[in-house]
Order: C-alpha cells, then sequence, then structure tokens
C-alpha cells in the first residue's frame, strides 16, 4: 500500500459549521498547531440554514431578563431531560459569546440606542434571540469563517473523514479520511479530535437537513468507543414540504394554518376532526362551520382543529398517511388556496409565498400544498462533560448538534446558534488543554489506517451488488415510515430487524468510477454512519417508553416520571463498526443544585 | 513576489501544501494591511466546460447592438448639429427665445446675434462656437460609470455581455493610461453642474416671448423645460453625485444631514441608466427641435 | 376545491440535460434525459441522473435552498445556482449545464475555486478598537449597509462572469474580484473599523481591472448591488485617495503625505 499523504497536529476539529469554527479559534488561540477539516467548501456548513437567531440573555430589549430565566426556559423545553450543568453554562455564556462576534466583525441589527437587538421566539419567556434580518446563522459563520481565515488556522476543505484512530490505551490518536476531489487518503495525527459535524438529518425522506447530515460524528464517537445519550430525542416539524422535490424539506410555517390553512386528506376531507382528542374537546370545533367561524370571531365559536398541538397535528398526519389516505408523494393537503383570496394569501404569507413561487413555481394561493412530518434536529448525540466537552473516550471533544444534552427531550428556537459558540469554546478549550497535557506525540497506527482504507474501497472491489443510492433511499424510508415523528413499540422492532437486512446489504455495495470526486462512492463511505446512528436512533426510541418532548410514543402517550430522571445510553463495546451491535442502558440524570431546582420550580 | 515560487494549490486545500508525510507549520503570519500580497495562483489550470466563446442561447447580441446602434446615432447626429453652425438659436424674429442645447452658453464671436447670453468670451473663435461647450457635458457622459458600461460593451466588446468571451487578448481595464482618466469623473459632473444651471436659465428664458405677449409657454419652451429637468436628474444621480454627497462617509449616524440626501440620491442613482439615455435622447430631441424651429420647417406653437 | 391532487405532468413529458462531464484531460457534453417532473429545479435533475444513470456525475451542492452557494454553474451559458433554476423557466430542448468557466476544473461540474479562498487570506481583518465596558454601540443605519454585502453566500458566481478573470487568466495574480470587493467595501463601510484599505485595493487588489460592465450584479442570486453599492463607492473612495487632483493639490500645499499602508495598519490597534 503506497505511503498515505499524514498531517500531524495538536488539535484537529472534525466539521466546519459554527461549532467547530468556534472550537478551531479557541485552540489556535491557545497557540495550538490547529486544523480544521470539513467535508464541503468552508462556510457551506448547515448552520447558514439558521434563521431565527441566537438566544443570549443579554437583556437589551427586556433588562429583567437573565441568565437564570434562559436556564429556566432551556430546561422545560427541554422537558427537563438536559444536562442541567450545560444548560446553567449556555445560559450563562452566551451574551458574551454573541459580543465577542461583534467585535469579530459580526452586524446584528441594532437598538434604538445602539445596542445588538433581540427577538421573540417560542418558548422563550423575554425577547432574546439576537438576529440579523432572517440570515443569522450565515451571519455567524462568516464572522466565524473570516476570524478563522485571519487567524491562518489550517483548513481542509472537501476532506471527508471516515473513522477516528485510537492507540493502545483506548485514547483517540488522530483520524483517516480522503480527499472529496481526488480520492486520495489522508491521515491525521492529533493529540486531541473535537467532533463537531451537526446533525443526522439524512437518515429521513423529509428533512430540512442538507446532504452533509449523514451523523458522521456520532457514529465514529460510537466506533471509537464513546457514549452517545438521548438518541431518540430528534426534532421533527410535522409541516415540511414533501412536494415538489425542489421544496422538499422547507418548513411550513404554523402561521399558515392559523390563517386559515385546513389539512385534507386524498379524498379531500378536513381530517383533523376526526382526531380531536378529549382533553381539547371542550374547546375545540367540532364542524368545519364552526371551525371555519372562529377564524373571524374567536369568542363565540371553538378553535379549528387544524391548530391543535403540534403532537395531535402530527400524530393525525401519520394515521393518514398509514391509513392510505395521503397524498401522492407520503404527505397530506394543506389547502389555503381555495380558502382566502389570493391576495389575502401574498398579504399574510409574503415570504412564503415568493419563496414557494421561486423555488418550484409552487402558487400557494391556487394550489394545496403537499406537507409532512419533516426531521429537523437532533437533540441526542456524544455524552461529554459539560465543562469541557470531553467525551467518555479519552482525546475526544464534541460541540454543536453532535454533542448531546444540552437540550434534553427537546429544543427551543435560537438555542442552536448559542450552543454552537458556547460549547465550541468550551470544546475548543477542553480540546487545548488535553492536548497541552499530553505526553509525546500520539503515532496512527498502520494496521488501522489500513483496515479503514480497505473498508473505504470495498465497494470498488465488488462486482455487482447494491446501488448505493437504493440502498439510502430505503433506509430513508424505513426511518420515515417506523422511526418518524409518532412511534410505536411493534413498527421500532419492526424497523430494527430492517435495519438489520439494510446492514448487511451494505456489505454489497458496489460503485462504478474512480475515486476523484465521485457521488456514489462518497454516498457509500456515509452510509456506515447513517446505518449506525439509524439503529441507534431507533433503540433509544424502543427503549423509552414513554412521550416527552421530541419523542413520541403512541403506545405509551403521556410522559412517565420515572424515565424523566433517566439518560438512555448506547455504546459498542465489543466489537466497533456499523455492523456491529450497540449496547443501551437507562443512566440516571446527574443530579441538580438545590438553587437550580428552586429556580425551575418558580412560576412565571 | 515572485509567482513562479509560490506553492501551487493542491485540489481544495485552502492551506497546507499535500506534501505526502509532512506536517502544515502553524501559521502566525497575520495579513495586515502592508503585508496582504498578490494572489498566489497557478497560471493556465485547465478549465472545464466546452471551449466557445460563450454557451448562451438567449440574444445576448440584441443590448450591445441596440447601445451601439443609438450611440453611434447620436453621435453622427450630434457631430453633424456641432459643425452645420447655423439654425440653433430661435430668436426676436420668430418671437421666441429658444437655443440648442448644443450651443449654449454662445460665448464666441461667430454666435448669432441674440444667441450670446452674456457676453462674448472668446472673441478669437471663429469657429462653430458649439465646440467650444461640448468638452463638458462629453466629458460627464464619456466618464460617467453607466456610459463606461455601455461603451465597453458595445464597442470595445470587453465584454460584449456576461458570460460571452472578451473581444481582445489583452486587458488592463482602467488602471492604465489613458482609461486611468475614467477617475476624474466628479471634475466632470461639477462642470456639469455649470452647464444645467445654464441650460436652467435657458429654460426659463424660453419663457420670453418677444414681441408676442411678452411672457408665454410655448412647445419650444416645454422642451426646453424637459431637457433640463432630465439632465439634472441625469447629474444628480450621478454615483460621484451619491458619493460626494453622503456615500463617502463611515458613519451617517454621526452625519445625519448627508445620510438624508444620500438616502434622496440612492433610489435616483438606481435609475441612472434610465436618465442617461432619456437626456440623451432629449438632448438630441432638443436640438433638432430648435433647428426646425429655427430654420422655419415647423412654427413653435404656442400654448398660452 | 373538488380534487386537491395535482394534475400530473404527461407521462411521456421528457426533460434532458447536457451536462459537461470531464476532467483535466478533457471532457465532452454527455446527454441525460428523464422523465420530467412538476416544480423541478436543475439540481433536482442532476441528482435524479445520479441515483439512476450516472452515479459518479460529480456536482457540488449543499443545502438545495439558495443559502449556501455551492451548487453554482453555468446553465445554457449563463452563471447560476442550480437549485434555484426552475426547469419549467427554461426554454424548450436540452438544458446545458455546464462547470463554471473561470476557475480550474476538478471533474464534471465540479471546479477548484481555491483561487478565492486564497483571496480570501489576503483580506486584512476587521480591527475594531477596544470595546467599552458595555459593548459596541452602532446604529441600524451604519450596519446596514456593511448588511447588505454580508448577504453574500459566497457562490462565487460574480468570480465566474467577471472578464477580466474569466477571459484573463494571468490577472487572477493581482486582482481580488467583485466577491471581495464587497468584503472590502463593507469593511471600509463599518462603523467601527479603524483601517484603510484603499491603497491596498487600488495597489494590489486590482480594483482598477474592473470595468463596471455590472454582470456581477446580474448574476449574483442574492441581489447584492455589488457594482453601485460596493465597486463604484470603493472606486470613489479609491479616487478620494490617490487621484483627485485637488486633494493631491491641498496634500503638496499642506506638505501633507499620503499615509502608506504601514501607517495605516500601525493606527490600528
Amino acid at each position: 500500500m503506497p505511503e498515505n499523504e499524514s498531517h500531524r497536529y495538536d488539535v484537529i476539529v472534525i466539521g466546519a459549521g459554527g461549532a467547530g469554527l468556534r472550537a478551531a479559534i479557541e485552540a489556535h488561540e491557545r497557540g495550538l498547531r490547529t486544523a480544521l477539516v470539513c467535508k464541503s467548501l468552508l462556510g457551506k456548513a448547515h448552520t447558514v440554514m439558521a434563521e431565527g437567531g441566537v438566544a443570549a440573555a443579554m437583556g437589551n430589549v427586556y433588562p429583567e431578563d437573565n441568565w437564570q430565566v434562559h436556564f429556566r426556559d432551556t430546561m422545560r423545553g427541554g422537558k427537563y431531560l438536559n444536562q442541567w450543568r450545560m444548560a446553567q453554562l449556555h445560559a450563562q455564556e452566551a451574551p458574551d459569546r454573541v459580543h465577542e462576534l461583534e467585535a469579530w466583525g459580526a452586524l446584528f441589527d441594532r437598538t434604538p440606542d445602539g445596542r445588538i437587538t433581540q427577538r421573540d421566539f417560542g418558548g422563550h419567556r423575554y425577547a432574546r434571540l439576537a438576529h440579523v434580518g432572517d440570515r443569522t446563522g450565515l451571519e455567524l459563520i462568516r464572522t466565524l469563517q473570516q476570524r478563522a481565515v485571519s487567524l491562518g488556522i489550517d483548513v481542509f476543505m472537501e476532506c471527508k473523514v471516515l473513522r477516528l484512530l485510537t492507540d493502545d490505551s483506548g485514547a483517540v490518536s488522530g483520524a483517516v479520511g480522503y480527499w472529496r476531489a481526488s480520492g486520495d487518503i489522508v491521515v491525521f495525527e492529533s493529540k486531541a479530535v473535537v467532533l463537531a459535524t451537526g446533525s443526522i438529518g439524512r437518515c429521513y425522506t423529509y428533512t430540512s437537513n442538507s446532504w452533509e447530515s449523514t451523523g458522521d460524528g456520532h457514529a465514529m464517537a460510537m466506533w471509537a468507543g464513546a457514549d452517545v445519550i438521548e438518541m431518540e430525542c430528534v426534532q421533527f416539524h410535522p409541516t415540511g414540504m414533501v412536494w415538489p422535490l425542489s421544496v422538499r424539506g422547507l418548513l411550513v410555517t404554523e402561521g399558515v394554518r392559523g390563517d386559515g390553512g385546513a389539512l385534507k386528506n386524498s379524498e379531500g376531507r378536513r381530517f383533523m376532526f376526526d382526531y380531536i382528542p378529549e382533553m381539547f374537546r371542550a374547546e375545540t370545533a367540532e364542524t368545519e362551520e364552526e371551525a371555519d367561524a372562529w377564524y373571524e370571531d374567536h369568542a363565540n365559536n371553538r378553535r379549528t382543529p387544524d391548530l391543535l398541538p403540534r403532537d395531535e397535528v402530527a400524530r393525525a398526519i401519520n394515521s393518514e398517511v398509514k391509513a392510505g389516505r395521503g397524498s401522492p408523494h407520503g404527505g397530506v393537503f394543506l389547502d389555503i388556496a381555495s380558502r382566502r383570496s389570493a391576495d389575502y394569501i401574498r398579504r399574510r404569507l409574503p415570504s412564503m409565498y415568493h419563496q414557494f413561487m421561486e423555488l418550484a413555481g409552487v402558487d400557494i394561493t391556487a394550489e394545496p400544498m403537499e406537507v409532512g412530518p419533516t426531521c429537523h434536529y437532533m437533540m441526542g448525540g456524544v455524552r461529554v462533560h459539560p465543562e469541557t466537552q470531553a467525551a467518555t473516550v479519552p482525546g475526544l471533544f464534541a460541540a454543536g448538534e453532535v454533542a448531546g444534552g444540552m437540550h434534553g427531550a427537546n429544543r427551543l428556537g435560537g438555542n442552536s446558534l448559542s450552543d454552537l459558540l458556547v460549547f465550541g469554546r468550551r470544546a475548543g478549550m477542553g480540546a487545548a488543554d488535553f492536548a497541552e497535557g499530553r505526553a509525546g506525540e500520539p503515532a496512527a497506527d498502520p494496521a488501522q489506517v489500513d483496515a479503514v482504507v480497505a473498508e473505504a474501497v470495498a465497494p470498488f472491489e465488488r462486482d455487482g451488488g447494491e446501488n448505493p443510492y437504493d440502498l439510502h433511499r430505503d433506509l430513508q424510508t424505513t426511518m420515515q415510515a417506523l422511526v418518524g415523528i409518532i412511534r410505536n413499540g411493534p413498527e421500532l422492532e419492526q424497523a430494527l430487524e430492517k435495519l438489520g437486512e439494510l446492514r448487511e446489504r451494505a456489505g454489497k455495495v458496489h460503485v462504478a468510477g474512480g475515486r476523484s470526486y465521485n457521488p456514489g462512492w462518497n454516498l457509500a463511505t456515509d452510509l456506515p454512519s447513517l446505518l449506525t446512528v439509524s439503529t441507534a436512533i431507533a433503540q433509544g426510541a424502543l427503549a423509552r417508553k414513554e412521550s416527552r418532548g421530541g419523542h413520541t410514543r403512541d403506545d405509551y402517550p403521556g410522559p412517565d416520571p420515572e424515565l424523566g430522571k433517566v439518560n438512555f445510553v448506547q455504546r459498542q463495546t465489543g466489537e466497533r463498526g456499523y455492523a456491529a451491535p450497540i449496547q443501551i442502558s437507562a443512566e440516571p440524570l446527574p443530579a441538580m443544585p438545590a438553587e437550580l431546582q428552586a429556580l425551575l420550580e418558580e412560576g412565571h | 513576489m515572485d509567482v513562479a515560487q509560490l506553492v501551487p494549490l493542491a485540489g481544495v486545500a485552502i492551506q497546507c501544501p499535500a506534501v505526502p508525510g509532512r506536517a502544515c507549520p502553524a501559521k502566525e503570519v497575520v495579513v495586515t494591511v502592508d503585508n496582504a500580497t498578490a494572489t498566489p495562483v497557478v497560471i493556465g489550470g485547465t478549465r472545464g466546460g466546452p471551449s466557445a466563446p460563450t454557451l448562451r442561447q438567449d440574444r445576448w447580441w440584441l443590448q450591445p447592438l441596440v447601445t451601439v446602434t443609438i450611440l453611434t446615432a447620436f453621435i453622427v447626429y450630434s457631430t453633424w448639429a456641432i459643425f452645420v453652425n447655423k439654425d440653433y438659436y430661435v430668436g426676436a424674429t420668430l418671437h421666441r427665445d429658444l437655443i440648442s442645447p448644443f450651443y449654449s452658453p454662445c460665448i464666441a464671436a461667430s454666435c448669432v446675434p441674440g444667441s450670446v447670453g452674456t457676453t462674448v468670451v472668446a472673441s478669437w473663435w471663429h469657429i462653430t462656437p458649439a465646440l467650444i461647450v461640448m468638452g463638458g457635458p462629453l466629458g460627464f457622459r464619456l466618464t460617467c460609470y453607466y456610459y463606461r458600461r455601455a461603451y465597453y460593451r458595445g464597442f470595445w466588446q470587453s465584454p460584449p455581455n456576461c458570460a460571452v468571451a472578451d473581444g481582445h487578448r489583452r486587458y488592463t481595464g482602467e488602471s492604465r493610461f489613458p482609461l486611468i482618466l475614467q477617475n476624474i469623473h466628479r471634475y466632470f459632473f461639477l462642470i456639469g453642474l455649470i452647464f444645467n444651471v445654464i441650460l436652467t436659465i435657458d429654460a426659463v428664458m424660453a419663457f420670453r416671448m418677444p414681441g408676442a405677449g411678452g411672457i408665454g409657454f410655448s412647445v419650444g419652451t416645454l422642451v426646453l423645460c424637459v431637457n433640463a429637468v432630465l439632465l439634472w436628474l441625469y447629474s444628480i444621480s450621478c454615483h460621484a453625485c451619491r458619493h460626494l454627497c453622503g456615500g463617502n462617509v463611515r458613519s451617517f449616524s454621526r452625519h445625519p444631514l448627508r445620510h438624508r440626501v444620500w438616502k434622496l440620491l440612492t433610489p435616483l442613482n438606481a435609475r441612472h441608466m434610465q436618465f442617461a439615455w432619456a437626456s440623451l435622447v432629449f438632448v438630441a430631441f432638443t436640438d433638432l427641435y430648435v433647428r426646425l424651429v429655427a430654420s422655419g420647417v415647423i412654427t413653435d406653437p404656442k400654448i398660452f | 376545491m373538488t380534487d386537491p391532487t395535482p394534475a400530473p405532468t404527461a407521462a411521456d413529458a421528457t426533460v434532458t440535460l447536457r451536462v459537461w462531464r470531464g476532467d483535466p484531460a478533457g471532457g465532452e457534453l454527455v446527454d441525460y434525459t428523464l422523465p420530467a417532473q412538476d416544480g423541478e429545479v436543475v439540481l433536482d435533475v442532476v441528482h435524479r441522473i445520479q441515483a439512476t444513470l450516472a452515479p459518479d456525475l460529480a456536482c457540488r451542492w449543499n443545502c438545495k435552498a439558495g443559502k449556501c452557494g455551492s451548487c453554482s454553474s453555468e446553465i445554457n451559458g449563463k452563471p447560476r445556482l442550480m437549485c434555484m433554476t426552475r426547469v419549467d423557466e427554461l426554454p424548450e430542448g436540452p438544458i446545458t449545464v455546464t462547470p463554471m468557466r473561470t476557475f480550474p476544473i476538478l471533474r464534471d461540474l465540479v471546479t477548484d475555486v481555491s483561487f478565492n479562498f486564497e483571496v480570501a487570506k489576503r483580506v486584512p481583518a476587521f480591527a475594531p478598537p477596544p470595546p467599552p465596558p458595555d459593548g459596541y454601540r452602532m446604529q441600524q443605519v451604519d450596519v446596514q449597509r456593511g448588511q447588505e454585502f454580508r448577504k453574500c453566500i459566497e457562490c462565487f458566481l460574480c468570480q465566474d462572469v467577471c472578464h477580466v478573470i474569466r477571459d484573463h487568466e494571468e490577472n487572477k495574480q493581482h486582482y481580488a474580484g467583485p466577491r471581495f470587493f464587497i468584503r472590502y467595501a463593507e469593511l471600509e463601510m463599518h462603523p467601527l473599523d479603524t483601517n484603510d484599505r484603499r491603497e491596498l485595493v487600488r495597489q494590489r487588489m486590482g480594483l482598477g481591472l474592473c470595468n463596471i460592465t455590472k454582470c456581477c450584479t446580474e448574476v449574483c442570486p442574492e441581489h447584492i448591488k455589488i457594482t453601485d453599492n460596493a465597486i463604484i463607492p470603493m472606486k470613489e473612495r479609491v479616487v478620494d485617495a490617490s487621484y483627485d487632483p485637488v486633494a493631491w493639490l491641498g496634500r503638496k500645499i499642506l506638505r501633507r503625505r499620503k499615509r502608506t499602508p504601514d501607517e495605516a495598519a500601525a493606527t490600528a490597534p
């Protein structure tokens, strides 16, 4: 085997979204040799898609806002499944991180007296989101990118990391990847590795995530022996577009239903009337006439069932699709076109109207939308120390969406961007401390490298076999149908069985062509991660026999106070890799100090 | 900096020269205004796509063609109008006071009687008086950011249209003589303002109807007024004007007045192209109208 | 509405993409024909080609919503984002999809855009004064000008279309390009920045090479007015610093020299 390109660093950061960039900046400023490795070009990471803002209790708009309130909001949103110390640090440090961005050139929208203005968002008691119009994520990533570039941090772009390397003691000693451009292998030897690889959205058919969100970090951590927690907690949006392809994954805000949009099945029936749960019966309209009258006169009519809580809507859509009354592409219809005038729709929903018109030629004033549950955010991830972001394997750190614990069972809007900044920095610090304290230069174990390379290039050597695109599609279909927004025991067991079959098929994947920028091969190398995280999600979902936050079980519709005290931890103890089993166990949440407990109990 | 010594950029790594087996040194050099260097690139990297001047299938040639046609027509007409040296003034004998914008201000000894606005400045000038004054407006339009775009595309084919190959092998843009002189546009803008004032006075004077009731309003008056308004709009929508009036400040909030002016000029600046064409065509039309009246081809109808 | 099912496309309707396939050694246009689908963008068709006819067709993409600027290419000869170009808005017949012309080819539709990242490294960073205890204060009117330029998604279509480097490879050594002129403009207009980059932009970043033919503005998917709001104001600022004869005379008479880049950098904290 020819000698591979190899690089030696103190810290390598895998992933160049907000968290990865922030971690790399921190480690570099500590004077360590730092490299940033990312699958795409620099500045293209999924962080650019975040619109709302950065949640930080700066109190610029409401002086009464402070970290205690932000902490309480975050814990409540996460249904108390959060790691309390992470939520606390996050609330305490977010304002400093935002101010720091400003010193690096970010231009946030201002208050009349010249400070950073803040906007309201669901779940936050006060207006708290620092923002730049609806492109806050872009501002954040561009600011961090420009900072990183001006510091001269080494960036390895379009370089996909396949697997982490470990030394004899089990500590992480580097990583192996390949250049997408050439397909050539590159080996990193490093004292510490920070994972900042983002989400897992590509496990699902309908997702707002980009192609990069394949759960590489989650999977690589597990393959290196690290724990992951709360993998069952995936945030879905009940109404994302499922068709046409050009807008698939775009989220359709609840505002459309609030302004008169009605959910209909393939028979044209407003099915939400069939799904009014007992506890909402008193306040929900029972006839279409009453529901329609409610929009005009809230006082004398009851609310339309189209505006039932998120999980009820999701459950209803799920049932209709499974009963065969869904739209041609696996969603349901959201019809505002036949119910409101074109003028009214354009006036009330201008950006939705323009977005659909421009991207898909879909005129929402003339035709119904096809919507369905869409994967949006991953709460679960690598189990980390709340202060250093250290994973359970020495030398490994994780920040951002790949790390678990911060958001508990459900994430509040705006907390993801502040999460990236606060814990990106802490991961950089943690990795720097670890690297400084680590004796000697870790060296890559050639046998491990060879094994990883052999597995990665195996698809070229097989004659015939599975098409990676087909396998990926089947995986997405399985996850969307059986481990989606509404889950139940039998379906999850069925999913695990199917995932087992898919793991076997993954061993037979064949790709044609060469290694240079070959998307078929690139997808084939993503499949192991996708399979591992999918399995972990399904196992976690099966284990958590309750409904809590983003995790909803049809067969256990309510929360279970006992399960609210535990995390489901998954790890690979024996054999590691996508084909190996994953062990799962329940472990108690860390105990919260009394003074923080008291904060949670304060009323509004 | 010798480009040949620079490390070729391997693949998509932006930092590390991809030398097998060697670590990247941590880079300590921070770019400052002073040490920022030229960009090291490998010259002649193989490009993708078919080697055709353009793959555009739309009528991309239409826009430069229209530009060339209108500008050529204007140049031909205005050259003729400048050198014909007659029929540029409608005076008391026709009960009007209309002067062609090409000949205003008429300050040469050769000016026809009555056309001299104030005094004869260039008493030694005996050929066409239009030549003395054409420099100002011509320079303003030649160095105008919009016209530059139009003639670089239309006449110089550099490029003829977007994503269509440049018509020239070598290109130095506006970085050398003579095109570096484009940078004095702001002075031509100021000179242009003087002409705007004079042509505005001409428009006011066009309300005079000697021997036909003193003050009145004819089609000729209207033409001169519209011409003056269009020239003002063209001038104040100019990019140099927008810069000088407020665009050059770093902080608007510390210069509220200049910010207000800038805000006023910005939407006009967005229409600079339209004003450029409208005022160009209308200047020629104004000359033509005055010429037709002066030569007796038409009479200038009085409106009130 | 009686039937909420959208009208299906006629079963025999097809869409043909004429895609450039190749690498530095050479390449050619290859036709791929697929059944047409409603409301598709060009990138959707490319994905369907990858999943069925050509699994190794190289194409860069990320968000598929016009926000990351990865899928830049040339569609029917015009630089555009594949994810923002609907098939039904293009004329009938095969759709030509080729890689960006200005940058070296890697494979198929993927080009080596590292030129842009090299230029980015040469931008002297934002240099604010030390922050006051209660944080910086800036007014909305002051940040708004820079915010327009910060909408940039770095698709590099403006760099691709700019004839200064598209047709004159040798200019890449001393030309920053429209994307970075808006970056310089943003910094020059930043209410807190203390650097003076005008001489740098004139001497080494090739602002004088731009002949304001405005193609960058025409292709910008974010509709940033690159020429009117950034390049021309930068040209005027350079005139202020270097070309204005009255200012030059004033400096001569008052014996004031222009600040060198060194001195300008020295005033930066």
